[in-house]
């Protein structure tokens, strides 16, 4: 009972805060909805005995992701306003009816065994501790793991090719003006 | 009562559609970013689920691994849409239209 009761709190939150990220008029309003959803997710992972991820979460997201997302978005500035003209007609009903059938065909899909997977005779029990998922990650996953590091390494090349050579015109124009 | 699997999978899917449609609806680049957000951590909801519901700590993985790809694919997101406002100062992506036809 405890969990159904921490579950529909929870759920509630984690819906309100990923709506208020699509709705918000102020991006840094998004960003606060989006916190929200990932720290509930957070707990959520704790229910589902994941620790390990659940720390992860916490760490990567609703640290270092977020405060990214809040560093460009105070960077870029929040004063100007969105143009919320359509440029695809009836795009935003097109989007209502896109999401909601999204959503129906997802939830109807997870309620079949072929897709979840369960069975009638429950499963073994899962630790999510650090060790059990690093043993998977060290053992059966050592070239999945591996190549995440090609994967990173390309990123942090790529953001810093494209902060030293991404602007040429900008220094064109500033060189002409400054005289 | 239990909270079923199903539970779970219903939420995300949910989440998941709420993030499409913020993809399709918002203007603004650094939102889309967000709404991509949302869709990747429900779809970590879905493994993490699946992994308890099957016993398997392989679905942990996976949502490690998507967590590792989300971190990758923001640093660049935002690193192009930092060049892109400071060539165009701003945010909106209906303005970015030099290669339509």
């Amino acid at each position: 009972m405890t969990e159904v009761v921490l579950f529909v709190i929870f759920a509630a939150v984690a819906l309100t805060g990923a709506v208020v990220m699509v709705t918000a008029k102020n991006p840094v309003y998004s960003a606060m909805g989006l916190l929200t959803t990932m720290f509930t997710m957070a707990l959520f992972y704790i229910l589902l005995d994941a620790h390990f991820l659940a720390v992860v979460q916490i760490l990567v997201y609703a640290g270092a992701v977020m405060t990214l997302f809040l560093f460009v978005i105070m960077m870029i500035g929040v004063d100007k306003k969105e143009d919320t003209a359509e440029t695809i007609p009836f795009q935003r009903g097109l989007t209502v009816v896109v999401g909601a059938g999204l959503a129906a065909v997802v939830i109807m899909a997870g309620r079949q065994a072929w897709v979840t997977g369960s069975t009638a005779f429950g499963a073994p029990d899962l630790n999510g501790t650090i060790e059990t998922v690093s043993d998977a990650l060290f053992g059966t996953w050592t070239v999945a793991f591996l190549s995440t590091v090609f994967l990173l390494t390309i990123a942090a090349v790529g953001t810093v090719a494209l902060a030293m050579f991404g602007t040429p015109q900008l220094r064109d124009t500033k060189s002409e003006e400054a005289p | 009562m239990t909270v079923t699997i199903g539970w779970y999978m219903s939420l995300a899917a949910v989440l998941f559609a709420i993030g499409a449609a913020g993809v399709l609806t918002r203007r603004n680049a650094l939102v889309m970013f967000m709404s991509v957000e949302l869709m990747l951590n429900s779809v970590n909801l879905t493994f993490i689920a699946a992994a308890k519901e099957l016993g398997l700590v392989e679905g942990q993985v996976a949502a490690l691994f998507v967590m590792v790809v989300a971190a990758a694919e923001v640093t660049i997101g935002l690193a192009i849409l930092v060049a892109v406002f400071r060539r165009r100062a701003s945010a909106n992506v209906d303005e970015l239209s030099e290669l339509k036809g």
